[in-house]
């Protein structure tokens, strides 16, 4: 935002929105407040066991590990977080300077000290007894192995340089930011992912740049931290506004034109994926095969809860009915009934059971009031699965032992086993493409424009006459169906079903999975997927980020309600959603572009000479 | 003003007829699974207990009367979760799906205490000075949580969205119950164990009640009559009263809308606070999931009872419990459905089913504002 | 001219309250009846037991020879009769194209097979249903077409959010369509202007028309006959002359008796 004069001086005028520079003249209640919060988060991460869990996983080996970074993060973001300030239209950012540097060291240092106070604390009492981390060798970690002393002081002191580094992004001019980040974020990628690119070179005979790269205990090394850091500044410099003048190139680009650039992207991305699993290791395999099946099942919710606006919580209900009908007519080893089809004829059955208990929980939910549905829906997941596990009726699912032994899906050419990712991942991909191309032609069809319609206000679709019963059911039972078939899939490759294996916990996950990438936005949808399952991981399956496992579930939640408050459109949001969700700000960008109709009662509002009217985005 | 009396005449739908079907068929099973059990117990010989399930031996009067105390006794706990449901409902119109972690961390809070006080040795000799004690931290610890949750989570998200609340609440709940985890380790926490007295079995009219029972029931209805007293005589608990009714108009009259809806987080906390040391008591183990059953059953009874009516969520409470208790026995087993034990669960839910599809707005009327209604 | 909807007798009570009592009333093929009284009259119920958002408690509703009470408001839809709302409601985050499109859901039929298949048959359905759109929109001239077809409904002005819901309930393809309070909030031109396509709806697209008004003038211009209700009865019917200087109806409007004529 460039600041006129003119601006500025108004903005003086009025009353000194301008910082007068002085190192003292801070908001101290907020100060106190930021560094209180910072405190607290600090001790909470401490004691949850992340800094002795995850230090013997180096970033730079011998120098810095994970468990540290856990840690100094949040004073960088504290110092940073302080001085930020919402900019709204019309508005002048403040100058920035030595105040707000002195700041941001003021709340690192008070976050730190937050972490000088739980050394005090660990010294003097034990609470081992219930707090499980409070331990001796989390005393010496904080103590950075040279004492508590040291530790009460390097605390207090890092807190206030790592502040300070944080304010400072606010007084660099945005080059050098934006020449940060890159470097910052580029070291922390390779390091953190070490995992995936090690298999993924490796996979391209390229071993000795990971053996180059990486240390013996895992993380860079000394000189490679430095090549990088080296490479990331000049491609950083080097590739400035490259991206950005490609992407508006493309946009300039004209309707057939544009299409060309677009049809090409998604070939080239389809023929990616078709590749490169052909290189990849098991490991990778694998996480794009959950990724894949979690892919298909959160595109199904999209359409229950996105499109269609019904809360389903239960949702896990029907990936339990695809895994068990499968297992049931594949398995010899199924209990009761075993007729031991193959898998795609089993599916076929399988999408019939599925829609069919789709109207089942469907009929007596539609008409409930949206929240009673998300609890009665929730509801039918736990007797689903309650009945799976009852001794009543385990001469059909087997109760607590499940049903094992399900053969692979076998097709001719090719089989799809748990054993060989690759296959199951080939499997996952076609499917998930078919889930895709549902979703994207059923939105676009009168359907969508019912569904949607239901979703804006459902007593009105139905006087324009929208059977909305009707609809909403067969929106449930699509959702069921691309469930199940996610479900099918999973017997295939696991090779056994278990009640445990379809926890409430699954349709919380896929609801994360859905808000978090962007309700209702197919896109927003399979981001959502391969971030938080590809990185996180599922509530069984290891992610990316496999050291932390044991706090995925408390990220997940603490995500979810991050994202309700500050961005409840998701990553990649649906356009009709995000404009619900801010409609002033979107009919205040709408008149300052002059889009708003303004009421005049002559025609001629029609002629006015706008560009491309559907080119409205929301703030 | 959509269907406000629809009555389905002429426009009936394969649904509508889907749904009756449904209603028919579970209020059948009532019936005949209750037939079936009382032709049981009258002559467990008699053609018609034979048909239904040759294998059943029917209860002993003692037996059923054991379950249904059980069944009263974890009720009432149920009820006074329910209070808080049914509360934060009234006034804001959102399910806060969390409420079962604010009675999750109550009852850690009586865990970490009572341990403490067991090891000094005070648990023991002084008992009902320590469970005072217990109980009343547990609710200071409890109300903190729900008003911190309203604080931070819920409060920038008033005017939003009616679903947009109950997923932020399912992500509390996720995050609570997972801070809980990380912090004291996923394992289940033992209370220490009670005086001897209270696990006697003491008689009263006919009824053989345990100790902690008693002392349960006795703690909820306390807790009941205190809030009664609060909501119904005191000039905090009409406004929480006028804030339910209409937000507006409330603050036109000048009530402090914000303030009435942290005191209505804040009650509903204590109680689940004090619900919580019950669980201690009743089953004296507690694990971080400890809340979420525990939380859908205290919705299920808000709702029985008719959300936004307190009297009605602890008459639901109670009777949820009883008929929790009582049902698998006393409907499944006659029917002959084998290990009914396990389908306890499934029970409550089918019955939040059957009162949603009967009568929608429970059995003793719900209070909600028209605007939380639609 | 023959009878295209009777009511007979209508009558809701909400909690002991008398909505609407003992109603008799009539719309012939072709007319524009408009029916007025004062606030908490009972019209808006009217309407709203007409749609079958809200059923009678006794009485019954015949259109085209059939009873439609007990009908859900898609179903009534579906048989010919739209209608708009007092507190206009949109689909605001919709386009205004899709506004129109989606009202046309009771007279199309294409299901998923046809949408994931792309038929020719969904296709030709999705042509016409665009084409009606935009016809329907270009009845109100230039306004709501062109590059306004794109964008979100939310972004038009007052008036021209009254104009889209009759659009909208125009794209129903109706026998009988129910305005509620066509011209409130417009200005006096855009009230003209309005009156005149309220009359245009019938001679150009064959509608019927039903509708609520409180602007006398607009009434006057159009009406072919006018039904008073108070308190939920019906206290005179007729013509605008005859109702205009109906004692009652003076009475109810202005709370005592007045002598002489209306306006």
């Amino acid at each position: 935002m460039t600041a006129t004069a003119a601006n500025a001086e108004h903005l003086d005028a009025q009353g000194g929105a301008v910082s007068d520079g002085s190192m003292l003249d801070q908001n101290w209640a907020k100060l106190v407040k930021f560094g209180a919060i910072g405190a607290i988060t600090l001790i909470f991460i401490a004691l949850s066991g992340m800094l002795v869990g995850l230090d013997p996983r180096p970033i730079i080996e011998g120098r810095f590990s994970l468990g540290y970074l856990a840690l100094i993060w949040l004073p960088i973001m504290a110092g940073y977080g302080m001085s930020s300030e919402t900019i709204l239209e019309g508005m002048v950012a403040r100058a920035k300077g030595a105040r707000e540097l002195m700041a941001g060291a003021i709340v690192g240092a008070l976050n730190g000290a937050g972490l000088s106070l739980l050394i005090v604390l660990i010294q003097n009492f034990d609470l081992r007894d219930p707090l499980v981390n409070w331990s001796p060798q989390l005393l010496n970690l904080l103590g950075f192995n040279n004492g508590n002393g040291f530790g009460i002081v390097a605390w207090i002191v890092l807190g206030a340089l790592l502040g300070l580094f944080g304010a400072s992004f606010h007084v660099v001019s945005s080059e050098v930011r934006r020449v940060i980040s890159i470097v910052v974020g580029t070291l922390l990628f390779v390091s953190i992912f070490e995992g995936i690119i090690v298999d993924l070179l490796k996979g391209f005979g390229l071993s000795p740049v990971t053996d180059f790269v990486y240390g013996l205990r895992g993380g860079l090394t000394d000189v490679s931290t430095i090549v990088i850091a080296v490479v990331a500044t000049v491609a950083a410099i080097y590739g400035k506004g490259r991206i950005k003048d490609a992407k508006a190139h493309v946009a300039s680009l004209e309707g057939a034109e544009r299409k060309k650039v677009n049809t090409g992207l998604i070939v080239g991305g389809a023929a990616l994926l078709v590749i490169l699993p052909l290189f990849t290791g098991k490991i990778t395999n694998e996480l794009l095969a959950n990724v894949g099946i979690f892919l298909l099942l959160a595109l199904g919710l999209n359409i229950v809860v996105g499109v269609a606006g019904i809360l389903d919580l239960g949702y896990v209900a029907f990936f339990a009915v695809g895994g068990y009908t499968t297992a049931i007519l594949t398995s010899p080893n199924s209990p009761g009934f075993a007729p031991e089809l193959p898998w795609i004829v089993a599916l076929l059955i399988t999408v019939l059971v599925a829609a069919l208990v789709g109207l089942f929980i469907g009929a007596p939910v539609i008409r409930m009031r949206g929240d009673y549905l998300a609890i009665v829906t929730l509801g039918f997941g736990e007797i689903i699965r309650l009945l799976l596990l009852s001794d009543w009726l385990s001469g059909v699912f087997g109760g607590a032992q499940g049903i094992t032994n399900i053969p692979p899906a076998d097709f001719g050419l090719f089989q799809v086993k748990g054993t060989d990712p690759r296959s199951v991942f080939y499997l996952v991909l076609v499917f998930s493409l078919l889930a895709i191309y549902v979703s994207w032609r059923l939105e676009k069809s009168r359907l969508g424009r019912a569904w949607m319609a239901i979703r804006e206000d459902e007593s009105v679709a139905e006087a324009m006459g929208i059977n909305t019963v009707n609809l909403k059911l067969m929106a449930f039972v699509v959702g069921a169906i691309l469930a199940s078939f996610g479900g099918a899939i999973f017997a295939a490759k696991v090779g056994s079903v278990f009640p445990t294996s379809f926890l409430i916990l699954i349709s919380i996950i896929i609801l994360v999975v859905v808000i978090v990438g962007g309700i209702g936005n197919i896109a927003g949808v399979i981001a959502g997927a391969v971030v938080l399952i590809g990185v996180l991981g599922g509530p069984r399956q290891p992610g990316l980020l496999q050291e932390f496992s044991e706090y995925k579930l408390l990220i997940y939640g603490a995500l979810l309600v991050w994202m309700m408050l500050k961005r409840p459109e998701g990553l990649i949001p649906n356009v009709r959603r995000a404009r619900e969700l801010h409609q002033d700000e979107f009919l205040q960008d709408a008149w300052l572009k002059g889009h708003v109709d303004d009421g005049s009662d002559d025609d001629d509002d029609a002629t006015d000479s706008l560009p491309d009217g559907g080119e409205v985005a929301p703030a | 003003m959509t269907s406000a009396i629809r009555k389905s005449g002429k426009g009936t739908t394969h649904v509508d007829r889907f749904l009756t079907l449904i209603r028919v068929m579970l209020i059948g099973l009532i019936v005949v699974g209750s037939l079936a059990f009382v032709a049981q117990q009258i002559d467990s010989q008699n053609p018609f207990a034979r048909w239904a399930n040759p294998d059943a031996t029917g209860l002993t009067a003692p037996q059923f009367k054991g379950l249904l105390i059980a069944g009263l006794s974890q009720g009432a706990m149920y009820g006074l979760i329910a209070l808080g449901y049914s509360m934060v409902y009234g006034v804001l119109g959102f399910i806060n799906f969390a409420h079962g972690e604010v009675f999750m961390v109550g009852a850690f809070t009586g865990f970490i205490a009572s341990n403490k006080l067991a090891d000094a040795g005070l648990w023991q000799d002084y008992f009902v000075l320590s469970l005072l004690f217990v109980v009343l931290l547990a609710i200071v610890v409890s109300t903190l949580t729900a008003v911190l949750m309203e604080a931070v989570a819920y409060r920038p998200l008033r005017g939003s969205p009616r679903l947009i609340p109950l997923i932020t609440s399912i992500g509390v709940s996720f995050f609570i119950q997972n801070v809980v985890i990380v912090l004291f380790g996923p394992g289940a926490k033992s209370y220490p164990a009670l005086p001897e007295g209270l696990s006697k079995q003491y008689r009263f009219l006919t009824f053989e009640i345990e100790g902690t029972k008693i002392l349960v029931l006795l703690v909820a209805a306390i807790s009941m009559a205190g809030l009664w007293y609060f909501v119904e005589r005191t000039k905090t608990g009409k406004a929480m009263r006028a804030v339910a009714e209409d937000k507006e108009i409330a603050a036109l009259m000048g009530i402090n809308v914000n303030r009435t809806i942290v005191t209505t987080f804040a009650v509903g906390g204590a109680m689940a606070g004090v619900a919580g040391i019950l669980w201690g008591i009743l089953f004296r183990s507690v694990i971080a999931t400890t809340g979420f059953l525990p939380g859908i059953k205290a919705f299920t009874a808000a709702v029985v009872g008719g959300i936004g009516n307190l009297g009605g969520a602890m008459a639901g409470g109670v009777s949820l419990g009883g008929v929790e208790a009582v049902a698998p026995l006393v409907i499944l087993e006659p029917l002959g459905v084998g290990g009914v034990s396990q389908l306890r669960d499934a029970v409550v839910f089918l019955l939040l089913i059957l009162v949603l599809l009967v009568k929608p707005t429970g059995l003793f009327g719900e209070r909600l504002s028209s605007e939380d209604r639609a | 001219m023959t009878r295209l909807l009777d009511i007979q007798n209508l009558s809701v009570t909400f909690g002991g309250l008398n909505a609407l009592n003992n109603l008799d009333f009539h719309v012939d093929e072709g007319e524009i009846v408009s029916v007025i009284g004062p606030n908490g009259a009972g019209k808006t119920t009217f309407f709203n037991m007409i749609s079958g958002m809200v059923t009678p408690s006794s009485g019954d509703i015949i259109f085209e020879g059939e009873s439609i009470v007990g009908l859900d408001p898609n179903q009534v839809t579906a048989l010919g009769i739209a209608r708009t709302f007092q507190n206009v409601r949109l689909f605001a985050n919709m386009t205004i194209l899709e506004n129109v499109m989606v009202a046309q859901h009771c007279r199309t039929k294409q299901g998923p097979f046809g949408a994931l298949f792309q038929t020719k048959a969904f296709k030709a359905e999705e042509e016409a249903i665009r084409a009606h759109g935009e016809k329907v929109l270009g009845f109100f001239g230039s306004r709501l077409v062109g590059y306004r077809l794109e964008q979100p409904a939310a972004v038009l002005s007052y008036a021209n959010r009254r104009r889209l819901e009759i659009a909208r309930a125009m794209a129903t393809k109706p026998k009988l369509i129910l305005l509620d309070e066509p011209v409130a909030g417009m200005n006096p031109k855009e009230s003209v202007e309005l009156t005149e396509l309220i009359g245009k709806l019938r001679s150009e697209w064959g509608f019927t028309v039903v509708m609520i008004e409180h602007d006398m003038g607009v009434v006057r211009d159009v009406s072919d006959r006018v039904v008073v209700l108070d308190h939920g009865e019906p206290i005179a019917q007729g013509s605008y002359e005859e109702v205009s200087t109906n004692p009652q109806v003076i009475e109810a409007y202005l709370g005592r008796p007045v002598e002489g004529a209306g306006r």
